[in-house]
């Protein structure tokens, strides 16, 4: 008697790269290098490469964990079915190795090259994300969104903390900004994106407690931004061109939140203020970001206070 | 195993082993970059 076995191809090195989602990386690697470039002192440009790449690597075998553990529900939503692992052009052991492999490099090389808190925090932000997260929180509670949102936040603190080797007050600040910021940006999307997240039994907040809830609570992330993405500036650890450019940003991420807080979704809603602090959501952290970095080398060369 | 996909699995292997290839290259350059710059420090 003969046995079919079914031909497994040897997957597609373009697969690998797929599940460090690169487009979520980038904004990691944005992030943590401005809080590289943000911190007091200076690191040698190969050691701040290094340090760069270990965040992205830990991000991205972060993100191929937490796609090992997803892949069933992936398969089950249209928007990630074409995932490698759903659409069966890998093997689910080979993505899990694949993320365990990357994590342990980057961790590594980060301790090896910059220093061990720094691969410590990476290493906490690896399980945060791929256990915490993805494996425990995900599932059980529609605060998931503010929970990831944590893992999202720590590339400029470790940034920063690998240019400084301390933990201080204004790299938990800007893990905080992030902190704070996902939970609007995010929801923004959901409420015009109908996903099938229920279908899959994963509670997101617009599914699981209402969309009048979920508006509130976007107004009320957004309220608390103001003072904590200008609180770097109270605080003394930046000076006035961010300060002022934090609040602005800030107050127009509140002024867009309030159409959205305060209306519901009717019938053909285009969703015009939805996609709108959507949007500008993306726009703020960029713009926070990259006035940080300006902020400190006007401050260093004496320009401004 | 048809010619067409003995092709492929062949395509895929070379690329994949001249990515692997790649990337331990620019490991080696990488550590070798970071271990003259910490003998500085």
């Amino acid at each position: 008697m003969t046995q079919t076995v079914p031909l497994v191809l040897p997957a597609d090195w373009r697969d690998f790269f797929a599940l460090t989602k690169p487009r979520v990386m980038s904004l990691v690697i944005f992030t943590g290098l401005c809080g590289l470039l943000a911190a007091p002192g200076s690191i040698h440009p190969v050691l701040g490469f290094a340090a760069i790449l270990c965040i992205a690597l830990g991000a991205g075998g972060a993100a191929a964990l937490n796609q090992w553990w997803e892949a069933d529900l992936d398969a089950g939503m249209k928007r990630t079915a074409k995932r490698p692992l759903p659409a069966g052009r890998m093997q689910r052991g080979d993505a899990r190795d694949f993320g365990i492999a990357l994590s342990v490099a980057s961790v590594l090389v980060m301790g090896l090259a910059i220093g061990w808190l720094a691969a410590g925090i990476l290493a906490f932000s690896i399980l945060y994300y791929a256990v915490a997260y993805t494996i425990w929180l995900k599932p059980r509670t529609p605060q998931n969104i503010v929970i990831g949102g944590g893992a999202g936040a720590f590339p400029p603190l470790i940034g920063w903390v690998a240019v400084t080797g301390e933990i201080t007050m204004m790299p938990v600040l800007l893990f905080a900004i992030i902190f704070f910021w996902t939970p609007p940006h995010f929801w923004a999307l959901a409420l015009f994106v109908k996903s099938d997240y229920a279908k899959v039994g994963i509670p997101m907040m617009p599914v699981a407690r209402g969309e009048t809830s979920t508006r509130r609570q976007i107004l009320a992330y957004a309220v608390l931004l103001v003072p904590i993405a200008a609180a770097p500036w109270f605080i003394g650890g930046t000076g006035m061109v961010y300060g002022l450019a934090a609040l602005a940003l800030s107050l127009a991420f509140l002024a867009l939140s309030l159409p959205v807080a305060f209306r519901q979704t009717g019938a053909d809603d285009a969703m015009k203020p939805e996609k709108r602090l959507f949007a500008f959501s993306i726009l703020y952290l960029f713009a926070l970001f990259a006035v940080l970095v300006v902020d400190r080398v006007l401050v260093a060369n004496g320009v401004t206070a | 195993m048809t010619p067409e996909e003995d092709t492929e699995r062949k395509r895929r292997q070379r690329s994949r082993n001249l990515v692997m290839g790649g990337v331990l290259l620019f490991f080696v350059a990488l550590f070798y970059a970071i271990t003259i710059v910490r003998m500085g420090d």
